[in-house]
């Protein structure tokens, strides 16, 4: 077996001496899509947050293709190219066009010309559905569209890992699908992602390997069926029992 | 398509339009009458033919003009200058303010410390300082020109407010574009160019035009300094002709002149609510 490409090791993160991750072990594979569950609180955006060296990390190491990126020592800008991160509120410069956001990394940080950068951003745009948005601000987009931008700004430079930090949690229930569906169709053509949501069944769709965080650590991991269908710890048995409202037994 | 109008809905869209006109006439009204009251106040007090004579007499102030505009040039010439200075100055200062990591303690120090002088000295003790002691050292090279040293002073002063307000802006930039920048690989330097400082630009664009306006009117202090600006027009025009006209001109001159920054500040910050879609 190869090497995984990311690997999480002993990871502890605190915030003002209040403990959010305690010890968070993961391996993530080339290709393998990841869905972290788990309570509001339980740690799963800081865990997010600590992969693309948004936080510093206080103990533990982020190893990325064998080399710890949570080693202060690094170039972090450097490290992140690798990573494209996509979040909860979207985020989207609102200064600029929905272009000029997909834009912006290809040109400024991977130095592609601008006229490169337009065609990679328009290609990206009518990826995910939005060529006619191409020039409109962010405002005056619906979240779910301003999501699918986030997104495609992700792809841009087209990073080798996808983080996506409850994408669709602060979309209206209707817009949901639209973004889901593109998360679904990038899993499918390869893209390596770990993803936190509460999308249950999307989750069970999509994921080769759930991992429930409770408490700051990775409780149960395992394939999607085997978790959802067959959970080992009473922990994740509660978790799904409150969340879906007895759908596992 | 809109769908034809019930006739109770047009109605009342009559009828909102006949108020909407009642509320103009009433306002026009109102201030016809107010001003009326005023003139009439100031006309009817007993010193009034003196003073119209003093400070409003228009053969005066006719007369007074072309120097006064001489001068005013003058005002323009050292406001626009001045006020790129202080621009550039200002944002460096505060993007220095901003840097973090040890290594750059002792310009973010000397940074503070600027700002902390000359945003607290009185605006005409620095003229007098930069003015009459600069020269006094009799340095080669340092100018002795009152309108060079006058406008040294201008934007020492300046950039350490326009500084703070650079840095307020910056600050009011939320965290989670910065997390998004740096998602994205952005540095530092990046960063701050293409997305904090662009967004922390617009949102302080009144308070800098207010600055602005605040520099139109200051630029008339560096006649202390001697140098023959509009305020200095209008003492020698005043001293020759022993009335206090010119001083009446030269101040609806300088408002006149901040007329149009007022509305070229309104007409920015529409420009930009409308284009990101908040209008």
């Amino acid at each position: 077996m190869t090497a995984p490409m990311l690997s999480v090791r002993g990871l502890v993160k605190s915030y003002h001496g209040k403990p959010v991750l305690e010890g968070v072990d993961l391996d993530v594979e080339e290709h393998q899509v990841v869905v972290l569950i788990g309570a509001s609180g339980s740690g799963k955006s800081t865990l997010l947050r600590c992969i693309d060296l948004l936080e510093d990390v206080d103990d533990g190491q982020i190893l990325l293709d064998g080399r710890d990126i949570s080693d202060p020592r690094i170039d972090a800008d450097e490290a992140r190219q690798a990573m494209g991160m996509v979040f909860q509120s979207f985020n989207l410069f609102p200064h600029m066009t929905a272009l000029a956001n997909v834009a912006l990394a290809p040109r400024v940080v991977h130095g592609s010309s601008r006229s490169a950068a337009n065609d990679r951003g328009r290609e990206l745009l009518k990826r995910v559905g939005l060529s006619d948005k191409a020039d409109a601000y962010p405002d005056k987009l619906s979240g779910g569209q301003q999501q699918r931008v986030a997104i495609a700004r992700a792809l841009a430079y087209e990073p080798r890992l996808l983080l996506l930090d409850e994408i669709t949690s602060a979309l209206d229930p209707e817009l949901v699908g639209e973004v889901l569906a593109l998360v679904g169709e990038l899993a499918s053509s390869g893209a390596t992602i770990i993803m936190s949501t509460h999308e249950m069944a999307f989750a069970q769709e999509v994921a080769d390997l759930v991992c429930f965080l409770d408490g700051g650590t990775i409780v149960e991991s395992g394939s999607a069926k085997q978790v959802f269908t067959d959970p080992q710890q009473d922990r994740t048995r509660q978790f799904l029992r409150r969340f879906t409202g007895g759908f596992a037994r | 398509m809109m769908p034809p109008m019930t006739t109770t809905a047009l109605d009342r869209v009559a009828y909102r339009q006949s108020r909407a006109r009642r509320s103009t006439l009433i306002a026009l009204l109102s201030t016809v009458v107010f001003a009326a009251v005023l003139l009439f106040a100031v006309t009817s007090s007993p010193g009034w033919p003196r003073v119209r004579e003093s400070f409003f007499n228009l053969r005066v102030g006719w007369e007074s003009l072309p120097a006064l505009l001489d001068g005013l040039w003058l005002n323009i010439r050292v406001l626009v200058v001045c006020q790129i200075l202080i621009m550039t100055l200002g944002l460096v200062l505060a993007a220095v303010r901003t840097l973090r990591g040890p290594v750059w303690f002792p310009v973010r120090a000397l940074a503070t410390g600027y700002v902390d002088l000359f945003r607290g000295l009185p605006l005409l003790i620095c003229l007098y300082l930069v003015g009459f002691g600069l020269p006094g050292l009799r340095l080669t090279g340092v100018p002795t020109n009152p309108v060079l040293l006058g406008g040294l002073a201008l934007v020492l002063v300046y950039s350490a407010f326009v500084a703070e307000v650079f840095r307020a802006g910056i600050e009011s930039v939320h965290p989670s574009q910065l997390a998004a920048a740096k998602s994205l690989g952005l540095n530092y330097r990046n960063t701050m160019r293409l997305v904090v400082l662009p967004q922390a630009t617009r949102r302080v664009t009144p308070a800098l035009l207010n600055d602005f306006v605040a520099l139109q009117k200051d630029c008339g202090l560096i006649s202390v300094l001697g140098a023959v600006d509009a305020v200095r027009a209008a003492q020698i025009q005043s001293a020759t002709a022993y009335n206090f006209t010119p001083y009446v001109v030269a101040g609806l001159l300088f408002v006149a002149l901040a007329v149009p920054s007022a509305r070229l500040a309104d007409w920015a910050s529409r420009r930009v609510a409308t284009r990101q879609g908040a209008l």
